[in-house]
């Protein structure tokens, strides 16, 4: 690994607190609609965002991904969409995890609620967990809105009505606020849903992201792009002195010497800059990288011959 | 499962590929117009009203 990647790395590392927020304002741009209680209704809400963002929030830039999937699935239209899963592929193998990392703003959110000074948790234990989130994506977000449909044969968005807490978080709390008329129709779905919203809220002090973690049907999808993802991690085992500060220093609870593309690997990049030998980084691109890495080793023994011959 | 660096890079420009079209197809049979009347109104159910 060259060392301007390895800086450039360590970088990104150090700088994704404020990468976070800047993704958040950009996914949130149009702030003075909180005061005046309504939705942006421009033509960019046809283009879904990267991360976790409720589409009803008044300042939402664009569509969420995980609400528009199952928007078209439970429409009387159509049954399968194309262009969400489409758009998610692309944003997938793009970025991956990443996106859970560094673009979402749920995720920050959570890290945020973490950084709160009360005991914290490992959820080294609790690993079977991180499977439900799959079985939340298939039944939740695919399944029921396609199956569980009415006379007219429209479907539910069940993840969004019974169980996303960025729904309460971003749209009915500040639209509740600004509109008295939301205000009163909000109901015992509202109080199932805040009840989530708190109980995620106090896991999240308690454990390191844990809707990320368990529940994210968003992250489920670019967790099973992660190992074709163009964003990957890399460890450089020349340099890499099996000291194992990355594995502790990581917080989804992932050995990046022994799986750099593991499906819960958000590329936060904590290992990258636990690493005492700098052997840790980001690489984006095509392929695994060994190749060159290949390439290069014959090169380097032939300049090494080349330079022994040499008086 | 570990991909070797050839079947990576297939699978990686098949995906892409494939997500290209798929946005493309979407579009052409009128998905984006269900999104866009989805996402500018308020989601009663994303609210917790519906």
């Amino acid at each position: 690994m060259g060392k301007k990647f390895s800086g450039f790395s360590r970088l990104l590392a150090r700088f994704r607190g404020w990468i976070q927020a800047a993704a958040t304002l950009l996914t949130n741009i149009h702030l003075p609609n909180f005061s005046k209680g309504t939705l942006y209704r421009g033509d960019a809400k046809t283009v879904c965002v990267p991360g976790l963002n409720c589409y009803s929030c008044p300042a939402a830039t664009g569509a969420c991904p995980i609400g528009s999937l199952q928007a078209v699935i439970g429409s009387s239209k159509f049954s399968f969409s194309y262009y969400i899963v489409g758009i998610l592929i692309l944003f997938g193998v793009l970025l991956g995890r990443f996106i859970c990392g560094f673009l979402c703003p749920f995720g920050w959110f959570q890290e945020l609620l973490h950084k709160i000074p009360v005991k914290k948790f490992s959820t080294r234990k609790l690993k079977p967990l991180t499977y439900l989130k799959y079985v939340i994506l298939l039944v939740m977000v695919i399944l029921l809105p396609a199956l569980a449909v009415n006379d007219v044969g429209m479907g539910d968005p069940f993840f969004c009505k019974y169980l996303c807490p960025q729904g309460v978080l971003e749209g009915a709390i500040p639209l509740s606020i600004a509109n008295s008329g939301i205000r009163e129709a909000l109901g015992d779905l509202f109080a199932w849903k805040f009840f989530v919203l708190v109980a995620v809220v106090i896991l999240s002090m308690l454990f390191y992201r844990p809707f990320c973690k368990w529940l994210c049907p968003l992250g489920a999808i670019y967790a099973l792009m992660n190992k074709v993802s163009l964003c990957q991690m890399k460890v450089d085992k020349h340099k890499c002195v099996s000291c194992g500060k990355c594995a502790k220093a990581c917080k989804m609870d992932v050995d990046v010497t022994k799986t750099p593309n593991h499906t819960e690997c958000i590329r936060c990049g904590m290992c990258i800059r636990a690493c005492p030998t700098k052997a840790v980084g980001y690489r984006y691109g095509f392929g695994t990288g060994k190749d060159k890495a290949a390439a290069d080793a014959p090169q380097k023994i032939q300049l090494t011959k080349e330079q022994e011959e040499q008086p | 499962m570990r991909l070797s660096h050839g079947k990576k890079i297939f699978f990686q420009c098949l995906l892409l590929y494939a997500g290209i079209v798929m946005i493309c197809y979407g579009v052409w049979r009128g998905e984006a117009g269900t999104v866009l009347s989805k996402a500018i109104k308020i989601c009663l159910e994303c609210v917790g009203i519906g």
